[in-house]
């Protein structure tokens, strides 16, 4: 039994779900007349409500970012690494709130969910998301939650995005920004790994060009295709080579030997792919790839990252770490510049790791004690 | 508070905006944001100093001033520090030139390799001076461009630079006086308040 006997985990959590009636205006013009938006609490709310933390989570991520669903969960949420009592987000400290996006496919309204003018799934009709629909739609949920500011936003990759738009969309809301592994937007070389992943998922006959939930279907090829070019991106070259080198699962590299062989990293990658298209809704994963390649922070501010932020009033703390490639720290280092000239306050620290972009979710200590060295900072101004 | 850091506060106008370069641990930053309400940023590369910085809540950015300091805009800053970091960076001409880029006016210290005590230990014992400045042995010390109160004035003059003050440290009770009039002999550490 995980939950009870760590005393660093919040132990057994229940999702909540939110309902809201009032119709959300969404970036792409169209809007969705109510939803809904499941998501987790771990420590308690002060008397104030000073003490909330927002959690926005990436690509594939989910509400479920700590703590274990029952006593048989195997595995404990996604970033549980960090959540949790005497953790950077210390839950004794803190209120943390971490929902699943709209759009998502695990609670929240989104493709898989019922479309309330056709009574059918909404499948490939689903509306476009932008990061701003998911900030304005978390805002609804603070309401709810009757959370006026959050003592800090805090995402990494695209939740780090989230972040930073909820420093400008709502700046009389966040007091602190925790931007981890991020970008202000996508470069093509981003951009060219997702059209892959979403063409993986298009070419599999079993989507039905996203109407796979009225054949009884699932891509799960294509899904899992996805899943292990993704994956290639979230891990380093030298994470890749330590951990599987050019290992041999099955077969011979032996002359004479007619066997084909299989490297380690083949068999991961697969097992990756299988484990992720079986949980995962292939709609879902089109919109969040979307999502991410609009974002663009500076867009409507003329481009410029600088204007950009001068609408924030809160404090930042950006992280990135040495081998991500997928959002590397020259990337974060942009983040920080354009904050620095727009005289806001920021801190900036390069954690050296090997483990590429994923190193973000992992107890990296270096990177655990910058983080809960701001989140004392964070604690202390709520 | 380290001595020079004591000396140099005085010349920090309240509620300005200050960019410490190397800023350690933070310690300065803190003590002129809680006492002239200054908004101080810092800069470090020293990991545990890093961390320190940000549990005191001050801003710190992770950046070899050594790679340029391209990313501060001009006159972004009413003051930029440098504490006792000249003589480690590989390039000292050049920080400087960015420095009063980046601020208004500049403050500098160095320890000064021109202090007797520094003279004696080459001059007649012909081993490379330590001292409590410069603890470090030479096959293992970060600071790699030791120069004197004259060697300094003179980069000034050649790179235009005005020298609105200077201070010194001594080492003894008798020294203020002592290296206030000679204060390449008897100057520990020599503070120069400096704009272009």
């Amino acid at each position: 039994m995980h939950a009870t006997s760590e005393k660093s985990s919040v132990g057994i959590v229940l999702p909540q779900v939110a309902r809201f009636e009032e119709p959300l205006a969404l970036t792409c013009g169209r809007e969705l007349s109510r939803f809904e938006l499941v998501y987790e609490t771990y420590g308690t709310l002060n008397a104030d409500r000073s003490n909330a933390v927002l959690v926005c989570h990436a690509l594939s991520g989910n509400h479920h970012a700590a703590g274990y669903h029952s006593v048989d969960d195997r595995k404990p949420g996604w970033w549980d690494e960090c959540i949790g009592p005497g953790k950077p987000i210390d839950t004794e400290r803190f209120f943390v709130v971490s929902l699943n996006n709209l759009g998502g496919c695990h609670g929240s309204t989104g493709p898989c969910s019922i479309n309330p003018a056709t009574g059918k799934a909404w499948g490939r009709d689903f509306p476009a998301m932008r990061t701003r629909d998911w900030v304005q739609s978390q805002a609804r949920l603070a309401d709810h939650l009757g959370i006026d500011c959050w003592a800090a936003v805090v995402g990494g990759s695209l939740g780090g995005m989230q972040a930073m738009r909820w420093s400008l969309e709502y700046p009389e809301r966040i007091k602190h920004c925790i931007v981890i592994a991020a970008a202000l937007k996508l470069s093509a070389q981003n951009l060219a790994f997702n059209e892959v992943a979403r063409q993986a998922i298009l070419s599999d006959p079993d989507f039905h060009a996203g109407d796979y939930l009225q054949y009884n279907k699932v891509p799960t090829r294509g899904l899992a295709l996805a899943r292990m070019v993704g994956h290639i991106t979230y891990l380093s070259d030298d994470a890749m080579a330590t951990k599987f080198g050019r290992d041999l699962r099955s077969g011979s590299l032996v002359q004479g030997s007619d066997t084909d062989a299989e490297f380690q990293v083949q068999s991961y990658l697969r097992y990756q792919g299988s484990q992720f298209s079986g949980n995962f809704d292939a709609n879902t994963y089109i919109l969040m790839t979307r999502a991410l390649d609009y974002f663009d922070l500076a867009l409507e501010y003329n481009n410029d990252p600088v204007a950009a932020f001068r609408h924030a009033s809160c404090s930042f703390m950006v992280i990135s770490f040495s081998t991500d490639w997928r959002f590397s720290p020259a990337r974060s280092r942009e983040i920080v510049q354009s904050l620095i000239a727009a005289d806001r306050e920021v801190s900036y620290a390069e954690i050296s790791a090997d483990e590429g972009h994923d190193a973000f979710l992992l107890p990296i200590p270096r990177y655990i004690e910058v983080f809960s060295a701001y989140m004392q900072r964070v604690g202390r101004s709520s | 508070m380290r001595l020079d850091l004591t000396h140099i506060q005085r010349w920090i106008e309240p509620g300005s905006r200050v960019l410490d370069l190397g800023c350690g641990d933070g310690e300065f930053l803190e003590f002129l944001r809680d006492n002239r309400q200054v908004r101080g940023m810092g800069l470090e590369i020293d990991h545990t100093y890093i961390t320190a910085a940000i549990a005191r809540g001050i801003n710190v950015i992770e950046q070899d001033m050594d790679k340029g300091l391209g990313n501060f805009p001009d006159q972004s800053f009413d003051t930029v520090v440098m504490a006792l970091a000249l003589q480690a960076v590989h390039f000292p001409d050049r920080v400087l030139d960015e420095m009063l880029r980046i601020g208004r006016e500049s403050i500098v210290t160095f320890p000064n390799f021109g202090h007797w005590r520094c003279r004696i230990q080459l001059g007649i014992a012909g081993r490379m001076p330590r001292s409590r400045y410069m603890p470090h042995t030479w096959y293992n010390t970060p600071n790699i461009h030791y120069c004197t109160v004259h060697d300094f004035e003179n980069l000034c003059r050649e790179k235009g630079i005005r020298i609105l003050a200077r201070d010194v440290v001594g080492n003894t009770a008798r020294s203020p006086i002592l290296s206030a009039r000679w204060p390449n002999l008897f100057a520990t550490t020599a503070i120069y308040r400096i704009t272009c």
